[in-house]
Protein backbone atom coordinates (compact mmCIF):
# COMPACT_ATOMS: atom_id res chain seq x y z
CA UNK A 1 0.00 0.00 0.00
CA UNK A 2 2.71 2.68 1.25
CA UNK A 3 4.29 3.77 -1.68
CA UNK A 4 8.24 4.33 -2.52
CA UNK A 5 7.89 7.40 -1.64
CA UNK A 6 6.51 7.51 1.72
CA UNK A 7 8.60 4.61 2.84
CA UNK A 8 11.58 6.75 1.90
CA UNK A 9 10.35 9.78 4.05
CA UNK A 10 9.21 7.50 6.43
CA UNK A 11 12.82 6.59 6.97
CA UNK A 12 14.16 10.25 7.45
CA UNK A 13 11.33 10.83 9.89
CA UNK A 14 12.60 8.20 11.33
CA UNK A 15 16.39 9.10 11.11
CA UNK A 16 16.85 11.38 13.82
CA UNK A 17 15.59 9.96 16.76
CA UNK A 18 17.35 6.50 15.90
CA UNK A 19 20.77 8.44 15.61
CA UNK A 20 20.49 10.43 18.42
CA UNK A 21 19.12 7.15 20.53
CA UNK A 22 21.97 5.30 18.68
CA UNK A 23 24.54 7.83 19.21
CA UNK A 24 23.08 7.86 23.08
CA UNK A 25 24.09 4.00 23.13
CA UNK A 26 27.28 3.26 21.61
CA UNK A 27 29.43 6.61 22.20
CA UNK A 28 29.28 6.52 26.21
CA UNK A 29 29.23 3.39 26.16
CA UNK A 30 32.04 2.52 23.86
CA UNK A 31 34.27 4.91 26.10
CA UNK A 32 33.44 2.84 29.21
CA UNK A 33 34.44 -0.71 27.69
CA UNK A 34 38.14 1.10 26.40
CA UNK A 35 38.36 2.96 30.07
CA UNK A 36 37.62 -0.70 31.54
CA UNK A 37 40.82 -2.03 30.03
CA UNK A 38 42.82 1.06 31.16
CA UNK A 39 44.76 2.06 34.38
CA UNK A 40 43.07 5.54 34.10
CA UNK A 41 43.80 7.72 37.05
CA UNK A 42 42.33 11.24 36.18
CA UNK A 43 43.81 13.07 39.34
CA UNK A 44 46.76 10.81 39.86
CA UNK A 45 48.80 10.84 36.30
CA UNK A 46 46.18 10.15 34.15
CA UNK A 47 46.67 7.52 31.51
CA UNK A 48 48.46 4.65 32.72
CA UNK A 49 48.65 2.61 30.11
CA UNK A 50 46.39 -1.17 28.65
CA UNK A 51 46.01 -3.62 31.77
CA UNK A 52 43.82 -6.04 30.02
CA UNK A 53 41.33 -7.53 32.16
CA UNK A 54 43.01 -6.56 35.45
CA UNK A 55 40.39 -3.97 36.24
CA UNK A 56 37.28 -6.35 35.79
CA UNK A 57 39.41 -9.53 38.04
CA UNK A 58 40.41 -6.30 40.90
CA UNK A 59 36.32 -4.94 40.87
CA UNK A 60 34.90 -8.41 41.89
CA UNK A 61 38.18 -9.32 43.98
CA UNK A 62 37.85 -6.08 46.42
CA UNK A 63 36.81 -6.52 49.22
CA UNK A 64 33.40 -4.11 48.61
CA UNK A 65 31.93 -5.81 45.77
CA UNK A 66 30.08 -8.94 47.40
CA UNK A 67 28.65 -7.05 50.45
CA UNK A 68 27.77 -4.34 47.46
CA UNK A 69 26.31 -7.43 45.61
CA UNK A 70 24.41 -8.59 48.19
CA UNK A 71 22.88 -5.05 49.49
CA UNK A 72 22.03 -4.57 45.99
CA UNK A 73 20.09 -7.88 46.70
CA UNK A 74 18.53 -7.31 49.68
CA UNK A 75 17.34 -3.89 48.29
CA UNK A 76 15.91 -4.88 45.09
CA UNK A 77 14.51 -8.10 47.06
CA UNK A 78 13.05 -6.69 49.92
CA UNK A 79 11.42 -3.57 47.90
CA UNK A 80 10.05 -6.21 45.10
CA UNK A 81 8.68 -8.14 47.69
CA UNK A 82 6.62 -5.55 49.57
CA UNK A 83 5.24 -3.84 46.81
CA UNK A 84 4.21 -6.92 44.46
CA UNK A 85 2.51 -8.59 48.05
CA UNK A 86 1.07 -4.95 49.20
CA UNK A 87 0.09 -3.98 45.45
CA UNK A 88 -1.93 -7.44 45.35
CA UNK A 89 -3.55 -6.51 48.54
CA UNK A 90 -4.29 -2.66 48.00
CA UNK A 91 -5.33 -3.68 44.10
CA UNK A 92 -8.03 -5.58 45.37
CA UNK A 93 -9.52 -3.71 48.18
CA UNK A 94 -8.98 -0.18 45.24
CA UNK A 95 -11.41 -2.46 42.83
CA UNK A 96 -14.16 -2.58 45.35
CA UNK A 97 -17.02 -0.72 45.71
CA UNK A 98 -16.83 2.26 47.61
CA UNK A 99 -17.85 5.83 48.66
CA UNK A 100 -15.30 8.40 47.85
CA UNK A 101 -12.89 5.82 45.41
CA UNK A 102 -11.20 8.58 43.57
CA UNK A 103 -9.63 10.41 46.46
CA UNK A 104 -8.69 7.35 48.05
CA UNK A 105 -6.95 6.29 44.63
CA UNK A 106 -5.21 10.14 44.34
CA UNK A 107 -3.77 9.21 47.90
CA UNK A 108 -2.33 5.94 47.25
CA UNK A 109 -0.53 7.50 43.78
CA UNK A 110 0.72 10.28 45.68
CA UNK A 111 3.86 8.75 46.64
CA UNK A 112 5.06 8.30 43.11
CA UNK A 113 5.16 11.95 42.11
CA UNK A 114 7.78 13.09 44.54
CA UNK A 115 11.02 13.24 43.48
CA UNK A 116 13.34 10.83 45.38
CA UNK A 117 15.65 13.60 46.97
CA UNK A 118 12.21 14.83 48.56
CA UNK A 119 11.52 11.42 49.96
CA UNK A 120 14.65 10.44 51.16
CA UNK A 121 14.94 13.31 53.15
CA UNK A 122 11.53 13.73 54.45
CA UNK A 123 12.02 10.30 55.86
CA UNK A 124 15.67 10.71 56.72
CA UNK A 125 14.80 13.55 58.96
CA UNK A 126 11.25 14.19 59.95
CA UNK A 127 10.28 10.34 60.22
CA UNK A 128 13.85 8.16 61.23
CA UNK A 129 15.63 10.80 63.21
CA UNK A 130 16.75 9.51 66.27
CA UNK A 131 15.55 12.72 68.12
CA UNK A 132 13.53 14.52 66.28
CA UNK A 133 11.81 12.20 63.91
CA UNK A 134 8.06 10.85 64.51
CA UNK A 135 9.08 7.25 65.18
CA UNK A 136 11.21 8.71 67.83
CA UNK A 137 8.06 10.26 69.69
CA UNK A 138 6.19 7.56 68.61
CA UNK A 139 9.01 4.88 70.22
CA UNK A 140 9.01 7.15 73.44
CA UNK A 141 5.37 7.04 73.87
CA UNK A 142 5.54 3.74 74.55
CA UNK A 143 8.27 4.04 76.50
CA UNK A 144 10.79 2.44 74.32
CA UNK A 145 13.98 3.94 73.23
CA UNK A 146 14.32 5.26 69.40
CA UNK A 147 16.22 3.36 66.86
CA UNK A 148 18.96 4.84 64.72
CA UNK A 149 17.26 3.95 61.81
CA UNK A 150 19.56 4.75 58.94
CA UNK A 151 22.61 3.26 61.24
CA UNK A 152 20.91 0.42 62.89
CA UNK A 153 18.43 -0.83 60.22
CA UNK A 154 19.81 0.90 57.60
CA UNK A 155 18.93 -1.80 54.47
CA UNK A 156 15.33 -2.00 56.39
CA UNK A 157 15.39 1.57 56.30
CA UNK A 158 15.83 2.22 52.55
CA UNK A 159 13.65 -0.59 51.78
CA UNK A 160 10.95 1.20 53.76
CA UNK A 161 11.79 4.41 51.73
CA UNK A 162 11.92 3.08 48.16
CA UNK A 163 9.02 0.71 48.86
CA UNK A 164 6.61 3.77 49.37
CA UNK A 165 8.20 5.30 46.35
CA UNK A 166 7.42 2.18 44.33
CA UNK A 167 3.87 0.57 45.92
CA UNK A 168 2.23 3.15 44.11
CA UNK A 169 3.11 2.02 40.70
CA UNK A 170 2.78 -1.66 42.01
CA UNK A 171 -0.80 -1.40 43.03
CA UNK A 172 -1.66 1.20 39.68
CA UNK A 173 -0.59 -1.35 37.37
CA UNK A 174 -2.17 -4.38 39.21
CA UNK A 175 -5.25 -2.33 39.67
CA UNK A 176 -5.35 -1.76 35.74
CA UNK A 177 -4.98 -5.81 35.53
CA UNK A 178 -7.50 -6.81 37.89
CA UNK A 179 -10.01 -4.00 36.15
CA UNK A 180 -9.89 -6.37 32.99
CA UNK A 181 -10.77 -9.17 35.07
CA UNK A 182 -13.64 -10.72 33.80
CA UNK A 183 -16.25 -10.02 36.85
CA UNK A 184 -18.66 -13.44 35.47
CA UNK A 185 -16.30 -15.36 36.03
CA UNK A 186 -16.15 -14.41 39.55
CA UNK A 187 -19.45 -14.38 40.10
CA UNK A 188 -19.66 -18.12 38.43
CA UNK A 189 -17.12 -19.11 40.80
CA UNK A 190 -18.91 -17.70 43.92
CA UNK A 191 -22.04 -19.42 42.84
CA UNK A 192 -20.01 -22.55 42.31
CA UNK A 193 -19.29 -21.75 46.15
CA UNK A 194 -15.31 -21.31 45.70
CA UNK A 195 -14.36 -19.59 48.72
CA UNK A 196 -12.63 -16.40 49.01
CA UNK A 197 -9.06 -17.97 48.98
CA UNK A 198 -9.88 -20.38 46.25
CA UNK A 199 -10.94 -17.42 44.14
CA UNK A 200 -8.38 -15.77 44.63
CA UNK A 201 -5.73 -18.67 44.15
CA UNK A 202 -7.39 -19.67 41.29
CA UNK A 203 -8.82 -16.48 39.25
CA UNK A 204 -7.37 -13.47 40.27
CA UNK A 205 -3.89 -14.47 41.12
CA UNK A 206 -3.13 -16.62 37.62
CA UNK A 207 -4.92 -13.36 35.57
CA UNK A 208 -2.70 -11.41 37.56
CA UNK A 209 0.67 -13.02 36.78
CA UNK A 210 1.77 -11.30 33.76
CA UNK A 211 0.99 -8.05 35.41
CA UNK A 212 2.99 -9.19 38.28
CA UNK A 213 6.07 -10.06 36.14
CA UNK A 214 5.50 -6.88 34.30
CA UNK A 215 6.22 -4.85 37.87
CA UNK A 216 8.53 -7.07 38.92
CA UNK A 217 11.06 -7.17 35.55
CA UNK A 218 10.35 -2.86 35.66
CA UNK A 219 10.95 -2.38 39.27
CA UNK A 220 13.93 -4.22 39.05
CA UNK A 221 15.26 -2.06 36.62
CA UNK A 222 14.67 0.69 38.07
CA UNK A 223 15.71 -0.67 41.69
CA UNK A 224 19.04 -1.57 40.14
CA UNK A 225 19.89 1.74 39.74
CA UNK A 226 18.77 3.33 42.44
CA UNK A 227 20.90 6.64 43.44
CA UNK A 228 19.28 9.40 45.18
CA UNK A 229 17.65 7.78 48.15
CA UNK A 230 21.00 6.58 49.04
CA UNK A 231 23.05 9.73 48.54
CA UNK A 232 20.87 11.87 50.68
CA UNK A 233 20.53 9.55 53.85
CA UNK A 234 23.56 7.09 54.23
CA UNK A 235 25.83 8.13 51.42
CA UNK A 236 26.51 4.25 50.90
CA UNK A 237 27.94 3.66 54.90
CA UNK A 238 26.12 1.06 57.11
CA UNK A 239 26.12 -1.49 54.52
CA UNK A 240 24.04 0.35 51.61
CA UNK A 241 26.81 0.21 49.29
CA UNK A 242 24.54 -0.84 45.82
CA UNK A 243 26.82 -1.57 43.08
CA UNK A 244 25.49 1.48 41.92
CA UNK A 245 26.85 3.44 44.22
CA UNK A 246 30.08 1.40 44.12
CA UNK A 247 30.79 2.47 40.66
CA UNK A 248 29.62 6.03 41.39
CA UNK A 249 32.22 6.18 43.77
CA UNK A 250 34.66 4.61 42.07
CA UNK A 251 34.20 6.72 39.06
CA UNK A 252 33.45 10.48 41.01
CA UNK A 253 34.57 10.35 44.41
CA UNK A 254 37.96 8.20 44.04
CA UNK A 255 38.49 8.73 40.38
CA UNK A 256 39.66 5.12 39.04
CA UNK A 257 37.78 5.28 35.90
CA UNK A 258 39.03 2.24 34.61
CA UNK A 259 38.07 0.32 37.89
CA UNK A 260 34.87 2.14 37.94
CA UNK A 261 34.58 1.67 34.38
CA UNK A 262 34.72 -2.08 34.55
CA UNK A 263 32.18 -1.57 37.36
CA UNK A 264 30.13 -0.24 34.68
CA UNK A 265 30.04 -2.68 32.16
CA UNK A 266 29.29 -5.29 35.09
CA UNK A 267 25.96 -3.34 35.87
CA UNK A 268 25.32 -3.10 32.11
CA UNK A 269 25.47 -6.87 31.62
CA UNK A 270 22.96 -7.42 34.93
CA UNK A 271 20.67 -4.63 33.62
CA UNK A 272 20.56 -6.57 30.16
CA UNK A 273 19.66 -9.90 31.49
CA UNK A 274 16.80 -8.91 33.22
CA UNK A 275 15.65 -6.03 30.38
CA UNK A 276 16.08 -9.36 27.92
CA UNK A 277 12.95 -10.90 29.60
CA UNK A 278 11.02 -7.43 29.24
CA UNK A 279 11.47 -7.18 26.17
CA UNK A 280 10.58 -10.29 25.52
CA UNK A 281 6.76 -9.79 27.11
CA UNK A 282 6.64 -6.29 25.49
CA UNK A 283 7.91 -7.90 22.04
CA UNK A 284 4.99 -10.46 22.25
CA UNK A 285 2.43 -7.92 23.20
CA UNK A 286 3.40 -5.79 20.10
CA UNK A 287 2.49 -8.34 17.78
CA UNK A 288 -0.84 -9.06 19.53
CA UNK B 1 -30.67 -9.55 52.80
CA UNK B 2 -28.27 -9.89 49.90
CA UNK B 3 -28.25 -5.94 49.83
CA UNK B 4 -27.54 -5.35 53.08
CA UNK B 5 -24.43 -7.56 52.90
CA UNK B 6 -23.52 -5.68 50.29
CA UNK B 7 -23.74 -2.24 51.88
CA UNK B 8 -22.14 -3.50 55.17
CA UNK B 9 -18.99 -4.75 53.21
CA UNK B 10 -19.13 -1.06 51.26
CA UNK B 11 -19.09 0.59 54.70
CA UNK B 12 -15.84 -2.02 55.60
CA UNK B 13 -14.48 -1.34 52.31
CA UNK B 14 -14.42 2.56 52.42
CA UNK B 15 -12.84 2.68 55.70
CA UNK B 16 -10.01 -0.12 55.43
CA UNK B 17 -9.34 1.91 52.04
CA UNK B 18 -9.26 5.08 53.42
CA UNK B 19 -7.30 4.35 56.34
CA UNK B 20 -4.64 2.48 53.92
CA UNK B 21 -4.86 5.59 51.87
CA UNK B 22 -4.72 8.24 54.28
CA UNK B 23 -1.37 6.15 55.75
CA UNK B 24 0.74 6.17 52.63
CA UNK B 25 -0.07 9.67 52.07
CA UNK B 26 1.12 10.75 55.72
CA UNK B 27 4.81 11.98 54.92
CA UNK B 28 3.10 14.38 52.38
CA UNK B 29 0.41 15.82 54.49
CA UNK B 30 3.21 16.00 57.20
CA UNK B 31 5.46 17.40 55.47
CA UNK B 32 3.05 20.26 53.96
CA UNK B 33 1.56 20.66 57.68
CA UNK B 34 5.10 21.04 59.02
CA UNK B 35 6.18 23.70 56.44
CA UNK B 36 3.76 25.93 57.88
CA UNK B 37 4.91 25.87 61.53
CA UNK B 38 7.66 27.22 63.15
CA UNK B 39 11.07 25.07 63.38
CA UNK B 40 10.08 25.19 67.17
CA UNK B 41 7.00 24.05 66.75
CA UNK B 42 8.63 21.31 63.94
CA UNK B 43 10.10 19.72 66.32
CA UNK B 44 7.38 19.56 69.27
CA UNK B 45 7.13 16.72 71.44
CA UNK B 46 4.55 15.37 71.39
CA UNK B 47 4.01 16.32 67.48
CA UNK B 48 1.45 19.03 67.09
CA UNK B 49 -0.82 18.29 64.46
CA UNK B 50 -3.24 21.28 63.27
CA UNK B 51 -3.56 23.05 66.38
CA UNK B 52 -0.43 25.24 65.61
CA UNK B 53 -0.02 29.02 64.54
CA UNK B 54 0.26 28.46 61.38
CA UNK B 55 3.14 30.76 59.81
CA UNK B 56 4.20 31.24 56.13
CA UNK B 57 7.39 32.29 57.27
CA UNK B 58 9.16 29.25 56.25
CA UNK B 59 8.48 30.03 52.40
CA UNK B 60 10.02 33.39 52.38
CA UNK B 61 12.87 32.11 54.21
CA UNK B 62 13.96 29.98 51.86
CA UNK B 63 13.33 32.16 48.97
CA UNK B 64 15.07 34.82 50.65
CA UNK B 65 18.06 33.08 52.01
CA UNK B 66 18.18 30.16 48.87
CA UNK B 67 16.97 32.12 46.01
CA UNK B 68 14.72 29.02 45.56
CA UNK B 69 13.01 30.61 42.61
CA UNK B 70 15.97 29.96 40.67
CA UNK B 71 16.41 26.42 41.25
CA UNK B 72 12.57 26.30 40.41
CA UNK B 73 13.16 27.85 36.91
CA UNK B 74 15.85 25.67 36.66
CA UNK B 75 13.63 22.81 36.85
CA UNK B 76 11.29 24.32 34.64
CA UNK B 77 13.40 24.77 31.77
CA UNK B 78 14.71 21.60 31.65
CA UNK B 79 11.68 19.33 32.44
CA UNK B 80 9.97 21.59 30.09
CA UNK B 81 12.47 21.90 27.54
CA UNK B 82 13.61 18.53 27.58
CA UNK B 83 9.60 17.27 26.69
CA UNK B 84 9.60 19.39 24.08
CA UNK B 85 12.55 18.84 22.25
CA UNK B 86 12.13 15.12 22.44
CA UNK B 87 8.16 15.44 20.83
CA UNK B 88 9.49 17.18 18.32
CA UNK B 89 12.51 14.81 17.56
CA UNK B 90 9.66 11.92 18.41
CA UNK B 91 6.60 12.97 16.66
CA UNK B 92 7.74 11.93 12.82
CA UNK B 93 9.60 8.53 14.08
CA UNK B 94 6.38 7.28 16.05
CA UNK B 95 4.33 9.09 13.03
CA UNK B 96 6.19 6.85 10.29
CA UNK B 97 6.28 3.84 12.09
CA UNK B 98 2.62 3.45 12.93
CA UNK B 99 1.40 4.40 9.66
CA UNK B 100 4.35 3.51 7.24
CA UNK B 101 5.45 0.18 9.37
CA UNK B 102 7.94 -2.21 7.85
CA UNK B 103 9.21 -5.28 8.69
CA UNK B 104 12.01 -4.07 10.82
CA UNK B 105 9.81 -1.44 12.72
CA UNK B 106 9.05 -4.09 15.91
CA UNK B 107 12.92 -4.30 16.27
CA UNK B 108 13.59 -0.88 16.49
CA UNK B 109 10.77 -0.29 18.91
CA UNK B 110 12.19 -2.64 21.07
CA UNK B 111 15.83 -1.68 20.72
CA UNK B 112 14.65 2.15 21.30
CA UNK B 113 13.25 0.43 24.74
CA UNK B 114 16.00 -1.34 25.69
CA UNK B 115 18.28 1.85 25.72
CA UNK B 116 16.00 2.76 28.25
CA UNK B 117 17.34 0.06 30.29
CA UNK B 118 20.94 1.05 30.03
CA UNK B 119 22.10 1.84 33.80
CA UNK B 120 23.17 5.51 33.86
CA UNK B 121 26.01 4.58 36.18
CA UNK B 122 28.27 2.62 33.30
CA UNK B 123 27.90 5.64 31.47
CA UNK B 124 28.67 8.16 34.15
CA UNK B 125 32.32 8.75 33.38
CA UNK B 126 32.16 9.34 29.53
CA UNK B 127 29.34 11.57 29.85
CA UNK B 128 31.19 13.33 32.66
CA UNK B 129 34.30 14.26 30.56
CA UNK B 130 32.23 14.70 27.36
CA UNK B 131 30.39 17.45 29.59
CA UNK B 132 33.70 18.78 30.72
CA UNK B 133 35.40 18.76 27.41
CA UNK B 134 32.22 20.74 25.61
CA UNK B 135 31.89 22.72 28.52
CA UNK B 136 28.24 21.39 29.51
CA UNK B 137 29.00 20.67 33.25
CA UNK B 138 26.22 22.55 35.09
CA UNK B 139 24.22 23.93 32.47
CA UNK B 140 21.03 23.63 31.93
CA UNK B 141 21.15 23.17 27.90
CA UNK B 142 23.57 20.11 28.57
CA UNK B 143 20.87 18.56 31.06
CA UNK B 144 18.38 19.31 28.87
CA UNK B 145 19.68 17.57 26.03
CA UNK B 146 21.04 14.28 28.58
CA UNK B 147 17.56 14.03 30.10
CA UNK B 148 15.59 14.41 26.16
CA UNK B 149 17.53 11.18 25.53
CA UNK B 150 17.20 9.09 28.32
CA UNK B 151 13.37 10.00 28.00
CA UNK B 152 12.76 9.77 24.21
CA UNK B 153 12.56 5.95 24.14
CA UNK B 154 9.66 6.56 26.48
CA UNK B 155 7.97 9.76 24.39
CA UNK B 156 8.73 7.75 20.74
CA UNK B 157 6.61 4.46 22.84
CA UNK B 158 4.02 6.13 24.07
CA UNK B 159 3.21 8.63 20.80
CA UNK B 160 3.32 5.39 18.57
CA UNK B 161 0.39 3.53 20.75
CA UNK B 162 -1.53 6.46 20.57
CA UNK B 163 -0.95 7.45 16.58
CA UNK B 164 -1.71 3.22 16.86
CA UNK B 165 -5.25 4.22 17.33
CA UNK B 166 -5.74 6.47 14.45
CA UNK B 167 -7.72 4.34 12.02
CA UNK B 168 -5.69 4.31 8.81
CA UNK B 169 -8.86 4.71 6.86
CA UNK B 170 -9.03 8.44 7.36
CA UNK B 171 -5.81 9.20 6.35
CA UNK B 172 -6.51 7.00 2.84
CA UNK B 173 -9.70 9.50 2.51
CA UNK B 174 -7.67 12.54 3.11
CA UNK B 175 -5.19 11.21 0.13
CA UNK B 176 -8.15 10.59 -2.20
CA UNK B 177 -9.50 13.80 -1.26
CA UNK B 178 -5.63 15.29 -2.89
CA UNK B 179 -4.08 15.52 0.64
CA UNK B 180 -0.25 15.38 0.22
CA UNK B 181 1.68 13.90 3.53
CA UNK B 182 2.16 18.04 4.53
CA UNK B 183 -1.36 18.28 4.69
CA UNK B 184 -2.10 14.66 5.95
CA UNK B 185 0.38 15.39 9.13
CA UNK B 186 -1.19 19.01 10.19
CA UNK B 187 -4.77 18.93 9.50
CA UNK B 188 -5.87 15.66 9.44
CA UNK B 189 -3.13 13.22 11.92
CA UNK B 190 -2.69 16.76 14.07
CA UNK B 191 -5.81 17.42 15.57
CA UNK B 192 -6.45 13.67 16.29
CA UNK B 193 -3.22 13.06 18.00
CA UNK B 194 -3.22 16.07 20.62
CA UNK B 195 -4.93 14.31 22.82
CA UNK B 196 -1.80 11.60 23.27
CA UNK B 197 0.56 14.21 22.76
CA UNK B 198 -0.84 16.14 26.04
CA UNK B 199 -0.53 12.80 27.67
CA UNK B 200 2.96 12.15 26.29
CA UNK B 201 4.28 15.68 27.18
CA UNK B 202 2.45 15.33 30.84
CA UNK B 203 4.58 11.99 31.76
CA UNK B 204 7.79 12.95 30.30
CA UNK B 205 7.38 16.39 32.67
CA UNK B 206 6.65 14.45 35.63
CA UNK B 207 9.88 12.21 34.93
CA UNK B 208 11.81 15.00 34.26
CA UNK B 209 11.02 16.84 37.38
CA UNK B 210 11.82 14.08 39.27
CA UNK B 211 15.23 12.92 37.51
CA UNK B 212 17.48 12.46 40.11
CA UNK B 213 20.86 10.65 38.82
CA UNK B 214 22.01 12.98 35.78
CA UNK B 215 20.62 16.17 37.85
CA UNK B 216 22.86 15.23 40.85
CA UNK B 217 25.73 14.50 39.18
CA UNK B 218 25.96 16.91 36.00
CA UNK B 219 25.20 20.38 38.13
CA UNK B 220 26.51 22.29 40.68
CA UNK B 221 25.68 25.66 41.64
CA UNK B 222 24.05 27.35 38.38
CA UNK B 223 22.25 24.89 36.69
CA UNK B 224 21.13 22.76 39.32
CA UNK B 225 16.99 22.05 39.44
CA UNK B 226 15.03 21.61 42.72
CA UNK B 227 16.35 18.02 42.72
CA UNK B 228 19.87 19.03 43.50
CA UNK B 229 18.49 22.04 45.81
CA UNK B 230 16.63 19.63 47.79
CA UNK B 231 19.81 17.44 47.89
CA UNK B 232 21.82 20.05 49.57
CA UNK B 233 19.40 19.82 52.69
CA UNK B 234 21.25 16.60 53.54
CA UNK B 235 23.87 18.36 55.67
CA UNK B 236 21.67 21.68 57.61
CA UNK B 237 22.65 22.93 59.78
CA UNK B 238 20.69 24.15 63.37
CA UNK B 239 17.25 23.31 63.23
CA UNK B 240 15.54 23.00 60.02
CA UNK B 241 12.86 20.55 59.41
CA UNK B 242 10.06 23.51 58.96
CA UNK B 243 12.17 25.02 56.36
CA UNK B 244 13.06 21.85 54.50
CA UNK B 245 9.52 21.01 54.60
CA UNK B 246 8.27 24.48 52.88
CA UNK B 247 11.02 23.54 49.98
CA UNK B 248 9.85 20.36 49.45
CA UNK B 249 6.03 21.16 49.04
CA UNK B 250 6.89 23.82 46.55
CA UNK B 251 9.32 21.45 44.94
CA UNK B 252 6.71 18.54 44.74
CA UNK B 253 3.28 20.54 44.65
CA UNK B 254 3.20 21.11 40.89
CA UNK B 255 3.95 17.53 40.24
CA UNK B 256 1.53 16.67 42.68
CA UNK B 257 -1.37 18.31 40.97
CA UNK B 258 0.26 17.24 37.17
CA UNK B 259 0.58 13.69 37.95
CA UNK B 260 -2.80 13.22 39.75
CA UNK B 261 -3.90 14.30 36.12
CA UNK B 262 -2.20 11.63 34.26
CA UNK B 263 -2.82 8.31 36.02
CA UNK B 264 -3.81 6.40 32.81
CA UNK B 265 -0.95 7.64 30.52
CA UNK B 266 1.33 6.34 33.79
CA UNK B 267 0.66 3.35 33.31
CA UNK B 268 0.69 3.06 29.62
CA UNK B 269 3.70 4.99 29.43
CA UNK B 270 5.82 3.05 32.03
CA UNK B 271 4.58 -0.69 31.28
CA UNK B 272 5.78 0.22 27.23
CA UNK B 273 2.03 -1.13 26.51
CA UNK B 274 2.67 -4.87 28.53
CA UNK B 275 -0.28 -4.17 30.66
CA UNK B 276 -3.52 -2.92 29.13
Amino acid sequence: MATQHSRSAARLMMAPAVVLLLGWMLVPLTMTLYFSFKKYLPLRGGDLGWVGFENYTRFVTSSAFWPSVQATLVIVGGVLAITVVFGVLLAMLLDQPMWGQGIVRILVIAPFFVMPTVSALVWKNMFMDPVNGLFAHLWQAFGLTPVEWLSQASLGSIIMIVSWQWLPFATLILLTAIQSLDSEQLEAAEMDGAPPLARFGFIILPHLSRAITVVVLIQTIFLLSIFAEIFVTTQGSFGTRTLTYLIFQRVLESQNVGLGSAGGIYAVILANIVALFLMRIVGKNLDA
Amino acid sequence: MARAVSQQRKIINTVLAWAVGLLIFFPILWTILTSFKTEATAIADPPVFLFFDWTLENYTVVQERSDYMRFLWNSVIIAGGSTLLGIVIAVPAAWSMAFVPSKRTKDILLWMLSTKMLPAVGVLYPIYLIFIQMGLLDTRIGLTVVLMLINLPIIVWMLYTYFKEIPGEILEAARMDGAGLREEILYVLTPMAIPGIASTVLLNIILAWNEAFWTLNLTAAKAAPLTAFIASYSSPEGLFYAKLSAASTMAIAPILILGWFSQKQLVRGLTFGAVK
